[in-house]
């Protein structure tokens, strides 16, 4: 669908029940990463923000610290109802895959020392990781595209203190983000005219 | 374990929830460095086990609490990880959703966004190489690795094709 049939539906605000029901059915079908399916419920199939509402208020959710879908549900659930809303959103986002990750957490308990299991755990973790590595790599091209020249020295500064030097997360986050952002400042947004 | 690790568990996954920038996988180092280094609640083999378990659960990526939580104290430790983790970001994340709006064109605003940017993906580029040197103990493990990250990158294959991929072949014995 291109963007501009979606801008120009229709929107209309969702009621608490709906919330908790979308947020739910997101959860447990998003395999690999929620936010397409986030986008297709939302936008594409219940029309209750436009392409460009939901951008915004997906783009606040990555910045905040903590888990971006899960800081979504909150922002998209306080939009429409305020503190319930937020809370209906948040727990029908969290509360079924809890249930199904503490099934599996009792089952590892028990059966995470039979050799076949481990064997196939190890394959997966191994593509875990290189999914991860494609996860940077599509990040980082958007930020590159913008001009942030500065951009590759704070990724590598961030990666060396947590990866090879090993240090705790919020000692480098606390170094970091401070220099990053008035680099940003500096480079980017004051230079525009 | 010497305090009492409910307390720990929470505690822990509260502060870590508001350094998180970048999600879950932006952090995943650091819980690798409490609970394996730090803590030695689990190996390095549990800690990559957890991350594929989590991948492979349907939700958000943040439930690997849980699953940590779990291991460390059972259903208790994983409700505390799992509200420690959501519970302060999310009053953040209220919070700020009720102002932000209003510095819609403030550029300070945009130099803030910019500038976290290439702080997350330089966590997740740590989190990578972690996980990496917690899973691949072989030459075929790396390549699986390698593997998956280019087919990710340059396909729209689903990655639970891949995880199905790559599980037969540990199952074989090949990794």
């Amino acid at each position: 669908m291109p963007p501009a049939a979606e801008t120009a539906s229709a929107t209309t605000p969702p009621s608490l029940s709906e919330l908790f029901r979308a947020f739910a059915l997101v959860s447990v079908s998003a395999f690999g990463g929620a936010l397409p399916w986030a986008r297709r419920m939302i936008v594409e199939q219940r029309k209750w923000m436009t392409a460009e509402e939901f951008n915004e208020a997906f783009s606040l959710s990555q910045f905040l610290p903590g888990p971006n879908l899960v800081n979504f549900s909150v922002v998209y659930g306080s939009r429409f109802g305020g503190g319930a809303g937020a809370a209906v959103a948040l727990v029908g986002l969290i509360g079924p895959p809890l249930v199904i990750v503490t099934i599996l957490a009792a089952l590892y308990a028990r059966f995470g020392d039979i050799a076949a299991l481990s064997r196939i755990l190890g394959g997966i973790a191994s593509a875990a990781a290189g999914l991860l590595i494609a996860n940077v790599a599509k990040m980082g091209e958007p930020s590159f595209r913008k001009g942030l020249h500065f951009a590759p020295f704070i990724v590598v500064a961030g990666f060396i203190g947590v990866a090879v030097m090993r240090w705790p997360l919020p000692y480098v986050f606390i170094a970091l983000a401070p220099v990053s952002i008035a680099l940003a400042w500096f480079t980017a947004v004051k230079a525009r005219p | 374990m010497k305090d009492n690790p409910i307390s720990t568990l929470f505690g822990y996954f509260a502060a870590l929830s508001l350094f998180a920038v970048g999600g879950a996988n932006a952090a995943i180092p650091e819980m690798h460095r409490v609970a394996v280094d730090v803590m030695h609640w689990m190996s390095d083999r549990q800690f990559a086990d957890t991350y594929a378990i989590a991948q492979i659960s349907p939700g958000p990526n943040v439930i690997i609490v849980t699953l940590i939580g779990y291991h460390v104290a059972g259903l208790a430790g994983a409700a505390v990880a799992t509200v420690g983790m959501v519970g302060p970001s999310c009053t953040v994340a209220f919070v700020v959703a009720r102002f932000w709006d209003r510095f819609k064109d403030a550029p300070w605003r945009a130099a803030v966004q910019a500038g976290l940017v290439p702080v997350s993906i330089g966590l997740i580029a740590a989190s990578a190489s972690v996980l990496a040197r917690a899973a691949d103990h072989s030459v075929a493990a790396w390549f699986v690795t390698a593997a998956t990250a280019a087919v990710a990158y340059w396909t729209r294959v689903n990655p639970l094709w891949v995880f199905l991929a790559a599980g037969l072949l540990g199952l074989s014995g090949w990794l």
